[in-house]
């Protein structure tokens, strides 16, 4: 049976988020006054070699090593910003965090600031999430008159709808004032990033885990969840499950065991037909598959990823091509336009995968699509235009008679 | 409104751009003309950098939104959740399509990118208030309502 493991919302519904009192009470910034008598360089070794704390966000790259590339990085002027731009469809676990508890969240953005050296740091918050922005502004206020910020100054960005801003560099364009298109790397946000100079960019998730591993050790953190993405990770359930919502677990716990376990199976008693792990970007696993655990490494080597923590259910009622619409549409919308690939790849590809779903498409469209995703995958410049068609090429093979049904009589 | 718009931007100008939009987006319901031309002068730019800029970001407008603008999200948990239903309820209950206004124009029917509320979807947001858990009939309902709140 499936076990909620709270470390990252381990205050949630415990304590009044827009009272710093109640997050000291609770034990927090202990792990902030603690990080700041620390060696720099043994802090973020704490996170890198023994907690193996890995990013949340979706890439699942070594916290502490961007950390210590970061403080690494020669000048005086360096900066942390909290990716707080959760836009990948499904995913809503920033949210939650954000609103039950933000001190959390500035706690684990003040520790990085001390450990690379920054006394400037950004939260960039997805437009949506209004009240969210108002949240965190006064908890930093609060922070501040508590004199917990020292002489390190933390703002709130808005973002503006645009999903590409999820993307590290993008971000960090917007933030600057332009487009939020995507930089090459490298090089990276630790050597060049916001205003070129070293940047930590950590998702809202990597920071709140960062108090709790400060607060007990490194090793208490090892031995939570999986070996190679120790750890709990949020898990935002969406689809045709019994219940909807976000839960927080050891990264070994399978994903059977979430949709069924908490999920509470499939709605109206209908069958499983497949489940998108990690957002819209990510692709569909079968359901002989959903004995995997919810880590980074084990969703790799299904050739699945584990992205955001999405966990989006579709139930057999569903003809995949109906799904593919909406997420082929996202991707054209979303495409920045920086590189043909994705501007016209993403088009296209609606187009294609919209004509095979009203009854429309013929054969060679599908061969279209895959011609396409091929050359996407391995031509556009950023993530987003790379992964546009994950989904749909893992649909295909996994589902050609939801293609073929769909197909024009004559053309079959 | 220059002086207002002044006001604003000096207000707004430390934390990004995007801030000093959104700010000036609540005074007129959307970026003016004017309000472009204040900003390029107070961030030493030009008119088309700051609009260069401004136009990629799908929330900020530059024209006067309908007296009642319905956003229905299009990612795919809330097309699991049924959000299909619910568009074709809209668009039959106010006589358009997506995408378009009333003749009268109070009403415009549009999509929005995913709302970071999955677990009550299908959800859509009436002049940027969000409503979840939507089925066709309270769509239908809200559209009689005028966008008010259900």
């Amino acid at each position: 049976m499936i076990r909620e493991m709270r470390i990252v919302l381990r205050n949630a519904g415990k304590i009044n988020p827009a009272s710093i009192d109640d997050y000291i009470s609770a034990g927090g910034y202990k792990a902030l006054k603690k990080a700041r008598t620390m060696d720099r360089k043994d802090l973020i070794g704490m996170l890198e070699r023994s907690g193996n704390l890995r990013g949340r966000g979706g890439a699942g790259f070594n916290t502490g090593s961007k950390w210590g590339s970061a403080f690494q990085a020669e000048g005086p002027e360096k900066y942390v910003i909290c990716n707080a731009d959760e836009g990948e469809p499904g995913t809503y676990k920033d949210r939650i965090i954000m609103e039950n508890d933000p001190h959390t969240v500035i706690e684990g953005i003040l520790i990085c600031a001390y450990a690379i050296g920054a006394k400037d740091c950004y939260i960039y918050c997805r437009g949506e999430y209004r009240d969210i922005n108002a949240l965190l502004k006064l908890a930093i206020m609060q922070a501040r008159e508590k004199g917990l910020c020292d002489d390190v100054e933390i703002r709130v960005a808005s973002g503006a709808g645009s999903y590409v801003c999820g993307e590290e560099t993008a971000l960090i364009e917007s933030l600057e004032g332009k487009r939020g298109e995507p930089r090459l790397k490298p090089p990276f946000p630790t050597v060049a990033g916001f205003r070129r100079k070293p940047t930590v960019v950590n998702n809202v998730e990597t920071f709140a885990s960062v108090p709790v591993i400060v607060e007990k050790g490194a090793d208490w953190f090892r031995a939570i969840g999986s070996l190679n993405y120790p750890g709990t990770k949020l898990i935002c359930l969406s689809g045709d499950v019994v219940h909807r919502g976000s839960i927080e677990v050891p990264t070994n716990v399978t994903i059977r065991d979430i949709v069924y376990g908490f999920g509470g199976g499939i709605q109206d008693g209908r069958a499983i037909k497949t489940v998108q792990v990690g957002g819209s970007s990510c692709g569909f696993i079968s359901p002989e598959h959903l004995d995997i655990s919810v880590d980074f490494e084990s969703m790799r080597k299904i050739g699945g990823a584990l992205g955001s923590g999405a966990v989006m259910v579709v139930d057999d009622n569903h003809n995949i091509v109906d799904i593919l619409v909406s997420i082929s549409e996202f991707f054209a919308h979303e495409s920045c336009g920086k590189c043909a690939p994705c501007r016209e790849g993403t088009l296209r590809v609606a187009e294609l995968v919209k004509r095979v779903a009203d009854g429309e498409g013929i054969q060679a469209d599908l061969e279209q699509i895959r011609t396409l995703a091929d050359h996407m995958s391995r031509s556009c410049f950023c993530a987003l235009g790379q992964s546009a068609t994950t989904a749909i090429s893992s649909a295909m093979s996994l589902f050609p008679n939801d293609f073929q049904s769909k197909l024009k009589a004559q053309e079959v | 409104m220059k002086e207002k718009y002044v006001e604003i931007i000096r207000e707004y100008k430390r934390e990004s751009l995007l801030d000093v939009l959104h700010a000036l987006q609540e005074v007129d319901g959307y970026v003016t003309s004017e309000a472009i031309e204040e900003l390029a002068e107070e961030f030493g730019s030009t008119p088309a950098r700051i609009y260069e800029s401004a136009s990629f970001y799908s929330m900020i407008r530059f024209a006067p939104p309908s007296e009642v603008t319905i956003q229905i999200c299009h990612s795919a948990p809330c097309h699991v959740a049924g959000a299909v239903e619910v568009i074709h309820a809209l668009e039959d209950e106010l006589g358009i399509r997506m995408g378009e206004t009333t003749s009268d124009g109070k009403y415009k029917l549009e999509y929005v990118e995913c709302l970071g509320q999955c677990q009550d979807s299908p959800c859509l947001l009436v002049n940027g208030i969000l409503h979840t858990r939507i089925d066709p009939e309270k769509g239908r309902e809200l559209v009689r309502k005028g966008g008010v709140r259900l």
